[in-house]
């Protein structure tokens, strides 16, 4: 029988490891669709918990994250875009023009 | 069934995982879209199992086509190669020490509570008789009405503003 906690732990794994990819990846990109991993295991976690107590609402949040995260995309990407063609790289590490 | 059900569970969970750490892993970021793909395909199959048809067809619509298609899109315009996969080992281990916290964290909370919350009408049962797609329309042009609507001014802020960003000249 698949309980609940099944779910709970596979999308507590998920985001763990989309943390370390933030946490350790140069590339733009890659940390982006790090992110995306993130995303997607809290979206897991809320159809899951949905569909455990029958109630609607969980995934209608889960249908928003979803919208917050196209437009993140469009977003995000264009800004990678942008600072390309100011310092030839996407590299985490040249995204220093804020620090103190 | 209940064994060939786990059984069933426990291979798409383990594909995950492991397009999930390919993810992190590879070192050629088209790789990493790839199998994020992958892994998106396989939430999708969870969301079949928990009895969401329709947030299974709009997770490979959206995130396995429109997002996926975007960022590969991005990858080969900018035509990066490989890259240099870490380049401080201290940044490998912290973020190493933070999730394994965090998983800690997680399965502990699992361990020590139950789930609780408020429970709706919508059981199994209820959504495969009415069907998926009409409780969640239902639900959305009901209850949701404010919020969709707030969706839709956020996606018309991030079209101009995805277009203001990447012009050379506006």
């Amino acid at each position: 029988m698949i309980t609940i906690t099944h779910y709970m732990v596979l999308s507590a794994i998920l985001f763990s490891m989309g943390t370390i990819g933030v946490l350790t990846r140069k590339n733009a990109i890659v940390v982006f669709m790090c992110v995306e991993l993130m995303l997607n295991a809290v979206n897991l976690t809320f159809i899951a918990l949905s569909s455990h107590l029958g109630n609607m609402d969980g995934q209608i949040f889960v249908f928003f994250i979803m919208t917050v995260a196209a437009a993140e995309a469009a977003v995000g990407l264009a800004l990678m875009i942008a600072f390309f063609r100011n310092r030839e790289s996407i590299d985490v590490e040249e995204f220093s023009l804020l620090k103190w | 069934m209940e064994l060939l059900q786990l059984f069933f569970f426990y291979l798409v969970a383990f594909v995950a995982v492991v397009s999930g750490f390919c993810v992190i892993s590879c070192k050629n970021p088209i790789n990493s879209a790839i199998s994020l793909v992958m892994t998106f395909f396989c939430l999708a199959i969870f969301y079949v199992m928990l009895h969401a048809p329709f947030m299974a067809a709009v997770q490979i619509m959206v995130y396995a086509g429109a997002i996926m298609v975007l960022i590969i899109f991005v990858m080969m315009l900018l035509n990066q190669g490989s890259e240099v996969i870490a380049r401080y080992r201290h940044a490998v281990t912290g973020a190493f020490i933070a999730a394994v916290l965090m998983l800690i964290q997680v399965v502990v909370i699992l361990k020590n509570g139950g789930v609780s919350g408020m429970v709706g009408p919508n059981t199994a049962e209820v959504v495969e008789s009415v069907g998926h797609t009409e409780l969640i329309g239902q639900a959305m042009f009901t209850d949701f009405l404010l919020p969709f609507e707030i969706a839709s001014i956020l996606l018309l802020v991030a079209i101009v503003g995805a277009v203001v960003l990447a012009k050379r000249e506006v």
